[in-house]
């Protein structure tokens, strides 16, 4: 499980899970992440599952390192890795206007636009973690033929909703934001609500998300 | 009956309301915001004799003309900040931080700058009215939430004060900002990832705080700190502090609006005790990092948190 745990400065515990990205290492820090939300100990003041790490930062004037640690590792850890996971459909514009890199892609990548989409959209995607911005999902792998490195130059301004691919990950940006991903869509449907007090992310770690085409048209009169 | 506020005249560079913060939301990528000089937040409130975490209007450089509308209000300004007082029939008074002042309705507060510092405080007995998401009415910009749809204030905005109407309260305290020399920091969990003289110049250069700073982190420039390992990391969760190098080589410190995870190796740390004080540099200072152990860190945060009580038991 944990590999090994030091701390990030003097109010964080850094668990590191090993060094590769996959679902069985991934599944690991949910359930851990999971496991730490149900126990509740008291200093823990945010708890951040990534790709293979998990970092839990506490309030110094209530514990510190040393006695966070001991806490944490006399945790007896339950599998929450059964419970039902979501499966989300998230339908996605390619309109010239929306797939802002799509037909760069195709010439770097030497495959058609409509390869590339058909590649796309023909699997389901895990989710590793969500964050940097609220509500944003880290979705993966995508299939090796249409993987590609991130703009040399980020945009300042992606624009919200847009559907971003780089190396064997894709992403949802929430909200409008500066961003180097390589971007094929938009999505019309809201990923983040911050009013939705009890799932405020439409996509959590471990969820399935499935993409799918829709039209304009469709777009543009969608009504959630 | 109308309620008290304060009509927005000008807003000022970043002006937003801000309390102790937002926990428990970095899993769906929410930092923690809050105000950034801690201990003049504090102080600010416990001169209006409010309890904790409630709500402050954080400025920085250059702050708000404000109004007040319908109401009288006991109000204290922090942080090594110039302003004055507008009175009704026109006087000008010039205003005093670290002590409570009295406003009528009419009266105008103009917050003129936060000298030789960044941020600076205004709190009103009975605090303002926020606007709470996950139990914190902070703004975050990039998430839009919090108070005032999670956006700094603009021209006609209107700041709502809880109370209408209170009897003044003369309390003052004594207090003076130091300037922080050396950052203390903790090496980072990617440390070994930069060459020994990317190491030495951490360490032993001096490096100044540039124009790209703002809540969500302060840029440094300096000698380029070399990363022999590698410049991209996977994606990992942060927290306020790290010192964050991108393959151009120079630092970013985060600061309270960070992205929650991030992919850049972390050469350091800087220690919670230091917070409150680095945050108030201002670009083109010159700062120095200094290593230290983390119990050292652990020490310094209860020396420094004592002396954060000890100014505001002096409250008189």
């Amino acid at each position: 499980m944990i590999k090994n745990i030091i701390n990030l400065g003097d109010s964080a515990i850094y668990c590191d899970f090993g060094s590769e990205v996959n679902r069985e290492i991934n599944s690991q820090v949910i359930n851990y992440f999971k496991n730490l939300q149900e126990n509740k100990i008291s200093g823990i003041t945010n708890i951040t599952p990534s790709y293979n790490k998990l970092i839990i930062s506490f309030d110094l004037t209530q514990i510190n390192y040393e006695k966070l640690k001991e806490k944490i590792l006399k945790i007896k850890l339950e599998n929450y890795d059964k419970e039902s996971k979501n499966i989300i459909k998230v339908p996605v514009c390619v309109d010239e206007e929306f797939s802002l890199d799509l037909s760069r892609l195709s010439e770097n990548l030497k495959i058609s636009i409509d390869k590339i989409l058909n590649s796309f959209f023909n699997k389901k995607y895990f989710c590793y973690m969500t964050g940097f911005v609220a509500g944003m999902p880290f979705l993966g792998d995508i299939n090796k033929d249409i993987r590609f490195k991130r703009l040399e130059t980020p945009r300042i301004k992606v624009p919200k909703g847009s559907i971003g691919i780089t190396e064997q990950f894709c992403n949802i940006y929430t909200f409008e934001s500066p961003g180097g991903w390589n971007i094929i869509g938009n999505t019309p449907i809201k990923v983040f609500d911050k009013f939705n007090n009890s799932r405020p992310t439409k996509i959590n770690p471990g969820d399935t998300v499935e993409f799918y085409k829709i039209s304009k048209s469709e777009y543009l009169n969608w009504n959630e | 009956m109308n309620k008290a506020y304060f009509e927005i005249l000008r807003p000022g560079i970043n002006s937003t309301l801000q309390d102790e913060g937002r926990a428990h939301q970095y899993h769906i990528g929410v930092s923690f915001s809050g105000a950034m000089d801690k201990r003049n937040y504090l102080i600010s409130n416990c001169l209006v004799g409010n309890k904790s975490n409630a709500a402050s209007l954080e400025f920085a450089y250059q702050g708000p003309l404000l109004k007040l509308k319908f109401g009288n209000a006991t109000a204290a300004i922090t942080g090594n900040v110039t302003f004055n007082i507008i009175r009704n029939n026109s006087n000008i008074e010039k205003g005093i931080c670290y002590q409570t002042f009295y406003l009528n309705s009419e009266d105008q507060i103009d917050i003129i700058s936060t000298d030789k510092s960044v941020y600076g405080y205004l709190s009103v007995k009975e605090s303002f009215v926020g606007e709470y998401f996950w139990g914190s009415c902070s703004v975050n910009t990039r998430a839009k939430i919090g108070s005032n749809q999670g956006e700094k204030y603009s021209i006609n905005d209107k700041l709502y004060l809880n109370q209408n109407e209170n009897e003044f309260s003369s309390k003052k305290v004594e207090y003076l900002n130091s300037r922080i020399e050396f950052i203390r920091v903790l090496k980072g969990t990617n440390y070994n990832y930069f060459s020994e003289k990317a190491k030495k110049f951490f360490f032993n250069s001096e490096f100044t705080v540039s124009k790209l700073t703002d809540r969500m982190g302060m840029r440094l420039e300096g000698p380029i700190l070399e990363n022999i390992v590698d410049t991209n990391i996977r994606s990992e969760g942060l927290i306020k502090g790290v010192i964050q190098v991108p393959p151009d080589g120079n630092p970013i410190i985060m600061l309270s609006d960070h992205g929650s995870i991030g992919g850049y190796p972390k050469i350091g740390v800087v220690i919670s005790a230091d917070y409150d004080k680095f945050v108030q540099l201002t670009p083109g200072s010159k700062i120095k990092f200094k290593s230290i152990q983390l119990s050292e860190a652990e020490t310094l945060f209860k020396i420094y948190n004592m002396e954060t009580e000890n100014i505001i038991t002096q409250i008189k």
